[in-house]
Parts: structure tokens; C-alpha cells; sequence
């Protein structure tokens, strides 16, 4: 097999983002696996396109795609989807790999809708076998996995967060620009972004946290939660919770973790009275290191964590704040 | 307001699953099901719409002669009727299912008039397409928006909230007919109450068995995902822990900000 595989790349901050870094690396091995080139299209205006792709030197991609278009914003995830058909028209690769996010697979289903073809969300790996591909994908938000078949012209597929290594940079030159007009109607547009409210100032997000401080039943209340925040304010830490914690109004569902909240990285996460759910677990598993505090050592947090405390988090949590206060005043 | 509401009936899996010896299924026979946490925010989203500005709503499923369950639990906290679209309980690929679910709606819309709105729940909790609201949209010619956390339908449009992917929140305007994927957190669901079940034993459910086809995603088998099951090392109980959490929390090299 020949062609391109081509990798769709998301800016933050001028930088292609983690999730596209993931999606890139499946994309490059499996151009590199078909015998076909690798190239990144940039979800972004040109300026930013510009600095994003300098930025991939290194990943083997020849080519930069750039969609040019004057209306075309990252606010209209419609006008996006309508300019990446286009390129898939036109050019005829034989995959798109995208990241698996909440906006990558809504973006790529709004290509596959345009394009009437199939689509695979948040896969962990792919074989090509003749004409079609052998694909793992994750199925309950991970706790299940599929192998199916994805059986396409051209392939759409997505690649599930964190499962995925970023793997080694080699001496490529950072990819060549070339820029691609775009047609757009004015349907294309209709779906925009009207209004943007700024996250809460000084506030850290789950997804970007280095460490997590979460609670679960075991905190019993929101007022319960103060403990949590003193600790996470010590260590520069986000506090969300289990979907007990949200569904009994102790925190707002934006601080969710798990299958149907965020799925978070972090360095470290210190599970608070957290029983293990699965569907808690399948939001904490690529975190690097887990400690959780329960009073129950047979809890199946224990069998996800790598270090634990058995004992009643009002008592432990304050106690390592403490600590922490202690040893940052004698320092 | 005229309500669409679409639902996709899945086992009530619980702590773990259990696969059937050959892998094609989740082993059912101790579970009892549900629909997905996102739809029941939908199916109660679409209720209290209709609560607060008049109108009618509808509950749509593809699936098993016994989805007829959801239907009802949907109806039981207020839906007025329903559409089961049946199956003989093979898995249908997403392309499938957004076009049998597409072909209803027209049918529906011809008679009845036209659904100001469809909502989806914004993946389904089984398989997990992200696409089928969005297909659907598409199909239909109408704005579709995603991952939606707050809406409020006006007069000729509608206003969806959602989390931006930076922190904080972003919202979109689109005109009505539209169709909005949302997700848990957008409301809290109500329980139904014993006359709200005996009302919707009541209600109307129309059937038609729209015809099985592949549409290039085939599912070969299921496996549960291979995790590493540690024993967590104790470090100590209660306070008298405190000293070696932190210096954990330095080794680890999370202690300095």
C-alpha cells in the first residue's frame, strides 16, 4: 500500500497539544507500516499553522496542510469539518488519524458524516491487512476493548488519550507548508461559537494539573471537601471527585473524573475514601502514580493504587497538610 | 417545543464486566440495563423543556424487543410517547443506526409534524461512537453541537452551553431545528414515580424493524483490557502516616510548586 496517511494536528498555545502528538505517533508508525508518507493538516490559522509546524520536526511528516480560508476560525467546528472533507476529496489519503478528545471525535464524526464514511473512535492501535484495518478501540470508556474491522476508501479513526507513546523525534526537517484554499458556505459557518466565559482565575484544571486530589463517599459532604482543598492548595493540585460526588451536589460535575466526567494524566493522584469503581478507575489510569486513603484495605482502589493509607481522611489529609506546613516553615 | 429524544439501551455493568466464553457479548445474564448516563440527562432535559414552554416530546430507540423497558422508564418521568425501531439484538455500526434512526424521523416528521429539537446523549456508554447525533444532524440538514452542559431553547434558536477544551465554558447560537448532543451534568435526572409508571404503561409505542446492514465498522471480538492488578503498599494508618506520605510526595517530586 501506498499514499498518505494523514494526521490531523490540534494548536494549543501555538504548540500542537499532547492528544495530537498521541495521534500523530499511530499515524506515523502506520505510514510507516503501509509504505505511505505522513502528513499533519493544522487546525489552525495560518500564522499559528505556521509556528505549529516547526514544531514537528522530528515526527516524520512531509507536508504541513494548511486550510486557508479568511472566515474560517477555531470557532466553527462545522467550517473545519467542511475544510478537512475537502482536503480528504481532494487528496485521497488513505487514512486521517485524529486525537481522541471530545473535540477531535466530534470533529472527525462531522467529517464522516460529510464524507458518508465510517469511523472509529478512540483506538489504541492499528493493522492494516489488505485493504481494510484491524483496529483496538476502546468500548466503556476503556474498561472494555473492541478488535473490529474498519473497512473504508479512506479510513477515519481516532486515537484514545494516553494510551498511546508520543515515541522517539528522529533528524526529519520540520514539515513544508503548503496551504490549501478552502470553500465554505455560509451553512458551514452556522454552527459558531457565540459566547466564551474565562475559566475561573487561579484556578488549575484537572487536565493540566501535575497533581490531583479527588474524594469520593468517603468525604461524606461538600462542606468535607475543605480538607481536600487545603491539601490541593499546598500542592498546587486540582480537586475533582467521583460521580457520587457530583450526582449528591458536593461538587459541580465539571470536576468529575471517570467515564462520563474528565479522564486525567497527572503526576500523582490521592484517592480520598474512593472506593474503585470501575467507572471512577477508567478516568485515573494513566496517572503516573496513585496513593489512595481509605478506611477499607480490601477496597478495589487498592488493587489500582501504588500506595496507600488506611485510615478516615479527615484525619489523615489535615495531618499531611500539616506536614507539609511543618516542613516548608523549618526549610 | 416539539422533542425529539434518542436512547440506546445498555446493561447496567456495575463494578466489572463479564464477557461470554467467546468474547462477542457481554455476559447479561446477571445485569439489568439501562440507557446511558448522558441520555437520561437527555430524556430528562427534553421533560422539563416541554414542563417550562408547552409542546410534546418523544423517546426513539434502536434495539431488542426489550429496549421497550427504557421506552417506558423514559415515558414514566414524562415523555409522551415512543418509537422503538426494532432489532434482533446484533450490534448495528454507527452509519446503520444514524440512518434507520434518520429514515423514522422523516417518516415521524411527514406526520406529525416537524421536532424543533433532537437530543442525543453525546457518546453512548457501550460502544462509544461519538458520531451518531452528529450523522444524524447532518442527514437531516440541521446545526448540530456536542458535549452541550446547559441549553436554553428560545423562540427560533437555542442557546447550547459547553465546556471549552482550555478550562471555562463556550456557547453557540444555532437556529432551530437543531439537534444537541449533551452530557451528564447538564441536569439532575428525577426518579419516576409509581403513577408516572402507570401513566406510561399507557402510552403509545409505534415499531417498525428497520433492516440490519454492515456499513464498514464490524466488530470482530471483545476483550477485557489487560490491567495490571498491584497491591497497593501500605505506607502507614491514620496520622501517624503524614511523614511518609510527604516524603513520598518529594521522592515522587511533586512537592515543589
Amino acid at each position: 500500500m501506498s499514499g498518505s496517511v494523514l494526521a490531523l494536528v490540534n494548536v494549543v498555545g501555538g504548540a500542537p497539544d499532547k492528544a495530537s502528538l498521541e495521534a500523530l505517533a499511530l499515524a506515523r508508525r502506520l505510514a510507516t507500516d503501509t509504505g505511505a508518507t505522513l502528513e499533519a493538516l493544522i487546525i489552525a490559522d495560518g500564522a499559528t499553522a505556521g509556528a505549529a509546524a516547526a514544531a514537528l520536526a522530528g515526527v516524520s511528516a512531509t507536508k504541513a496542510i494548511v486550510a486557508e480560508h479568511p472566515g474560517l476560525t477555531t470557532d466553527h467546528p462545522d467550517g473545519w469539518a467542511a475544510a478537512i472533507a475537502q482536503v480528504v476529496e481532494t487528496r485521497g489519503p488513505a487514512a486521517v488519524v485524529g486525537a481522541g478528545t471530545e473535540r477531535g471525535n466530534e470533529l472527525l464524526a462531522r467529517v464522516a458524516a460529510r464524507l458518508g464514511l465510517p469511523m472509529a473512535a478512540n483506538c489504541l492501535s492499528v493493522e492494516a491487512s489488505e485493504d481494510r484495518y484491524r483496529l483496538t478501540r476502546q468500548r466503556w470508556a476503556g474498561s472494555l476493548l473492541e478488535d473490529c474491522w474498519l473497512d473504508a476508501p479512506t479510513k477515519l479513526l481516532t486515537v484514545a488519550p494516553n494510551t498511546v507513546a508520543v515515541g522517539e523525534r528522529d533528524g526529519s526537517p520540520a514539515p513544508a507548508i503548503e496551504a490549501v484554499p478552502v470553500t465554505l458556505t455560509d451553512a458551514d459557518l452556522v454552527v459558531r461559537v457565540t459566547g466564551r466565559e474565562a475559566p475561573e482565575r487561579g484556578r488549575i484544571s484537572l487536565g493540566d494539573a501535575k497533581v490531583v486530589v479527588g474524594g469520593g463517599r468517603g468525604v461524606g459532604s461538600g462542606e468535607g471537601f475543605a480538607d481536600l482543598e487545603e491539601l490541593a492548595e499546598l500542592l498546587g493540585a486540582a480537586v475533582g471527585g467521583s460521580r457520587v460526588v457530583t450526582s449528591a451536589g458536593w461538587r459541580p460535575h465539571s470536576d468529575q473524573i471517570g467515564q462520563t466526567g474528565q479522564r486525567i494524566a497527572p503526576s500523582l493522584y490521592i484517592a480520598c475514601g474512593i472506593s474503585g469503581a470501575i467507572q471512577h478507575v477508567v478516568g485515573i489510569k494513566a496517572a503516573k502514580h496513585i496513593l489512595a486513603i481509605n478506611t477499607d484495605p480490601e477496597a478495589p482502589i487498592m488493587n489500582v493504587a501504588d500506595y496507600a493509607v488506611i485510615g478516615d481522611l479527615h484525619t489523615v489529609v489535615p495531618a499531611i497538610s500539616a506536614e507539609i506546613r511543618r516542613r516548608s516553615s523549618s526549610a | 417545543m416539539n422533542i425529539l429524544v434518542c436512547v440506546k439501551r445498555v446493561p447496567a455493568t456495575g463494578g466489572r464486566i463479564v464477557l461470554t466464553a467467546d468474547g462477542s457479548e457481554i455476559d447479561v445474564r446477571y445485569l439489568g440495563f439501562t440507557v446511558s448516563p448522558h441520555e437520561e440527562c437527555a430524556v430528562e432535559e427534553a421533560v422539563r423543556i416541554v414542563e417550562a414552554q408547552g409542546g410534546a416530546s418523544a423517546v426513539l430507540t434502536l434495539g431488542p424487543a426489550a429496549a421497550e423497558e427504557q421506552l417506558r422508564d423514559a415515558m414514566a418521568i414524562g415523555v409522551d410517547r415512543a418509537i422503538l425501531l426494532e432489532t434482533d439484538g446484533r450490534d448495528w455500526d454507527p452509519i446503520a443506526t444514524a440512518d434507520a434512526i434518520v429514515e423514522s424521523i422523516r417518516a415521524e416528521e411527514a406526520a406529525n409534524g416537524p421536532f424543533d429539537l433532537i437530543l442525543f446523549g453525546n457518546e453512548s456508554a457501550d460502544s462509544g461512537g461519538f458520531q451518531v447525533g452528529i450523522r444524524v444532524a447532518h442527514a437531516l440538514g440541521r446545526p448540530c453541537v456536542s458535549g452541550v452542559k446547559a441549553l436554553q431553547p428560545g423562540a427560533g434558536s437555542v442557546v447550547a452551553r459547553r465546556e471549552a477544551a482550555g478550562g471555562g465554558w463556550e456557547s453557540f447560537e444555532v437556529p432551530l431545528p437543531a439537534v444537541v448532543a449533551v452530557k451528564e451534568g447538564i441536569n439532575l435526572p428525577r426518579y419516576p414515580s409509581v403513577p408516572g409508571r402507570l401513566r406510561a404503561r399507557k402510552k403509545e409505542i409505534a415499531r417498525s424493524t428497520p433492516a440490519w446492514r454492515s456499513a464498514g465498522l464490524e466488530k470482530i471480538v471483545l476483550r477485557l483490557p489487560q490491567t495490571e492488578v498491584t497491591t497497593a503498599e501500605v505506607i502507614g494508618r491514620g496520622a501517624d502516616a503524614a511523614p511518609a506520605v510527604v516524603d513520598l510526595l518529594d521522592r515522587i517530586g511533586v512537592l515543589d510548586r
